[in-house]
């Protein structure tokens, strides 16, 4: 009987997401370590894959923007850098308040002043100046907060293609391949795929989103995911008139509705109502109600919007953190392993930046972007 | 408890025969339909004001037609009736539906899906081009509007429909400018055992030909597709066509009918979750369902008519009354099982006849290796054939879900619907795989477009 296939590397990522796609692509690029990607299913296909496409750095917590800054100007020039067009477009986001929460204007002002310090210029906008510039706002919408240098992306190309980036880079990259069981035995991680295969590496970055849970609880840290999927549609095209990519302040989840034009004229539309998921099942469903309610804070938001169709609706699986902050960072158990998943709807933005930080945290032992606020031991903690 | 609640969604022949049959169980079902008037496609009704008699608009099936339609208004008082109206999802033992702005969630015991077909798509070069129509199309620019799609029409494709609707227009007086068959003639021979299972479905074919012939319209069998000429701003001149010599043949044409057969319209049946697999002699994937329509399904399912598998009319008011027997049995009710098992071997029947044009007719999949990488493979989202090809090339996507993620091709307001079986052959004779490693592209709501003004007046 032959062995099984035994595949060897400096580093092993597991989770070809945008995480690891980018960690995969960044450990050759900048680092020249050896990389094998395992992804279970296909790559980018959930949460990388499904999300709504925003860069926006604004509305991040203030210590993650050095991240988001750092992540940013890797999608500026990400074409070159990958060679494939990931539809990257600046055309800026904006952030808005409704007239019954006048208080978060403040909220804004404040916001704004902090984020200045830390790289990102925000314009808040009120009254005749903000709807001159942005006539499309319905009479609920009270002010809003513009980030010229956002904008937004395609979803469904960027993780792939960071995946064949690294890959023509030389990082081996295996679709389909479920690891079952991972342990560490001396210096090497060994992990075993479902059907046998063997990879091992005396580094391993696990990068598996809402199926991250079950790796880490291997090696003594078990970590509350919660698997959600996002509501998700799509208008046909119209001709090209809304630039910025748009969203809503409010401390309500239903009315946090966001939508972006790309350039070839629909709109998609993300937020208000995120349905349940199982992780296990890879495949998710958009509830009919998700869809309806969606429909209804954009027509409050935007009410023009209210004479076009939807042509497509879709989802994916993410994994949420209880604090909505990413486990990102060594283990606090083993040596050698490294952690990047729980983004908890809010990792494409800041995804090549955290795959060029976890890729110089593993070749270099130390990185700029300070990583506290995300280290592993705080949900184990917590739980 | 109230009585259980059957929804059927269609009014075609297979669902109106179902809504009968439930109705008459003492059941007073939920009829949803996306027509202005019940009768489906084949038995289209003409509007209120038309008054064409029932020989001029469905031939030989005038009194089918007529027997459908007398059957739906009889039941008018007994069920509850939803026109123009959508099912736009299917969720957790509930169907979505819009009618204009206003929406509905309505939860069913049972749900029997008589959703229809629609023609099958073989793009070729001009296809995009304004005068293009499919067969059905076509078909219903006449049934239902009394109108010509052009003043000199060539018809293409292959199956019983390019000869029906051809002979329909001659019949009305259009001007029909040759009628070119893919499918060899030898190919009617190969298959005649099987076609000679309804040997007057076959007869009403055969004169149909003749009827063609014997106006003086050319019909050309065994010819390829060469392009469709004309320009974007003034559409469609001609047609040209390769003969089984070899040689080219061109037809001046303001447009064209075109279709392959027809393709199941499954969308509902998937976003029901129900099961797919695929269908050898047809190449394309098809609802799992057993004999008496029963889906493999998580809640209480029922495939009918032409949406499950396309067999016609005839047999969809068959398979229509075995759903919705099948549904009543499932529900408890008493059900006559010996016009179960007639009803059987009567779809059986039909079965092997469409077994029969599925050999005669033949869906040309060889076509989509040839076309050239400019011709248009998705017109809702402009998507040629060389961008599938160059997107596999590039990624590495070798399935139509991977490819459409990549290459957005199917990703627009039809969702697949025309476009998706023939991207699954260029996907396969590109990728150089069997067809049914292409996969299917899956289903996702809402069927058809949805105003986003949808529960506004709520």
């Amino acid at each position: 009987m032959m062995a099984n296939p035994v595949t060897h590397s400096d580093v092993l990522i597991i989770g070809g997401g945008l995480m690891g796609s980018s960690a995969a692509f960044f450990l050759r690029q900048t680092h020249g370590l050896s990389v094998t990607l395992i992804e279970s299913d296909l790559v980018g296909r959930q949460a990388s894959g499904t999300n709504f496409g925003n860069v926006r750095r604004q509305g991040r917590p203030i210590h993650q923007l050095h991240l988001a800054n750092r992540s940013l100007e890797i999608w500026r020039k990400a074409n070159e850098l990958l060679g494939a067009d990931v539809e990257y477009l600046q055309s800026g986001h904006i952030r808005v308040c409704y007239r019954e929460r006048p208080e978060n204007i403040a909220k804004m002002e404040e916001y704004a002043a902090d984020a200045r310090q830390n790289g990102l210029d925000l314009e808040i906008l009120t009254g005749n100046a903000l709807r001159d510039r942005f006539p499309f706002f319905g009479t609920d919408v009270l002010a809003g907060s513009y980030s010229a240098l956002d904008g937004h992306a395609n979803p469904r190309l960027a993780a792939p293609a960071f995946a064949r980036a690294a890959q023509k880079l030389g990082a081996q990259v295996f679709e389909n391949t479920r690891i079952g069981h991972v342990t560490k035995v001396g210096t090497d991680f060994i992990a075993t795929a479902k059907d046998g295969r063997v990879f091992k590496a005396p580094v391993l970055l696990i990068t598996a989103g809402a199926w991250a849970g079950e790796l880490s609880a291997q090696f003594g840290e078990p970590v509350k995911l919660t698997a959600r999927s996002p509501t998700m549609s799509v208008t046909e095209p119209v001709p090209y008139a809304i630039a910025p990519a748009v969203g809503v302040m409010t401390p309500l989840e239903v009315e946090t509705v966001y939508f972006r034009q790309v350039a070839r004229g629909n709109i998609v539309l993300g937020g208000s109502c995120r349905g349940p998921a199982v992780a296990e099942s890879y495949r998710s469903f958009v509830k009919p109600q998700n869809t309806l309610t969606q429909l209804q804070q954009l027509r409050r938001l935007a009410p023009a919007l209210a004479r076009l169709n939807i042509i497509r609706v879709w989802t994916g699986i993410e994994g949420y953190m209880d604090d909505s902050l990413p486990v990102m960072g060594p283990s606090a158990t083993t040596s050698g392993l490294f952690y990047a998943f729980g983004f908890s709807g809010s990792g494409f933005q800041i995804g090549p930046g955290v795959g060029q930080t976890m890729a110089e945290l593993i070749a270099t032992g130390a990185t700029g972007i300070d990583l506290s606020p995300y280290r592993v031991e705080r949900v184990k903690a917590a739980g | 408890m109230g009585q259980p609640r059957v929804i059927i969604v269609g009014a075609g022949p297979a669902g109106v025969r179902a809504a009968e049959t439930i109705v008459a169980a003492g059941l007073t079902p939920i009829v949803i339909d996306e027509g202005q008037r019940a009768g489906g496609q084949i038995y289209r009704r003409q509007p209120e004001n038309f008054r064409r008699p029932y020989k001029d608009l469905y031939g030989t099936d005038s009194d089918r037609a007529k027997a459908v339609h007398d059957g739906f208004d009889a039941l008018r008082d007994h069920i509850d009736y939803r026109a123009e109206t959508l099912v736009w999802n299917i969720a957790d033992g509930h169907v979505w539906t819009a009618s204009g702005t206003a929406q509905d969630a309505l939860a069913y015991d049972a749900l029997i899906l008589c959703t229809g077909a629609t023609d099958r798509l073989m793009p070729m070069a001009g296809w995009d081009l304004p005068g293009t129509y499919s067969m059905g199309g076509a078909q219903v620019a006449l049934k239902a509007q009394a109108v010509s799609i052009g003043s000199q029409v060539v018809f293409l494709g292959t199956g019983p429909l390019l000869y029906l609707v051809a002979s329909q227009y001659i019949k009305a007086g259009a001007k029909v400018a040759a009628v070119l068959d893919t499918s060899r003639f030898t190919a009617r021979i190969t298959a005649l055992p099987d076609l000679l299972s309804l040997p007057s479905v076959l007869w009403n074919g055969i004169m149909l030909t003749r009827a063609i012939k014997a106006v003086g319209v050319p019909l050309l069998t065994g010819v390829t597709p060469v392009a469709i000429s004309g320009d974007a701003q003034t559409g469609v001149t001609g047609v040209t066509v390769r003969l089984s010599d070899g040689s080219d043949r061109h037809f001046a044409a303001d447009a064209v009918a075109m279709g392959y057969h027809l393709r199941p319209e499954t969308q509902l049946a998937d976003l029901a979750r129900c099961s797919f697999a695929f269908d050898e002699l047809t190449r394309q994937y098809l609802p799992v369902r057993d004999p008496d329509g029963r889906a493999e399904a998580p809640t209480p399912l029922y495939l009918a008519g032409d949406g499950a598998r396309v067999l016609g009319a005839r047999s969809a008011e068959a398979s229509g009354r075995l759903a919705a027997l099948a549904a009543l049995s499932d529900l408890g009710m008493p059900v006559d099982q010996g016009a179960m098992i007639m009803l059987r071997r009567e779809v059986g029947r039909y079965g092997r006849f469409a077994r029969g044009l599925a050999k005669a007719f033949p869906w040309p999949h060889q076509q989509a290796a040839a076309l050239a990488d400019d011709t248009i493979l998705c017109r809702c989202e402009c998507v040629t054939v060389g961008d599938v090809r160059r997107t596999m090339d590039v990624t590495g996507a070798a399935e139509a879900n991977r490819a459409k993620a990549f290459s957005r091709v199917g990703m627009g307001r039809c969702q697949g619907r025309y476009c998706g079986h023939a991207a699954a052959e260029v996907i396969a004779a590109h990728g150089d795989f069997p067809v049914a490693d292409a996969g299917r592209l899956r289903g996702q709501a809402p069927v058809k477009p949805l105003p986003i003004a949808i529960g506004e007046a709520e």
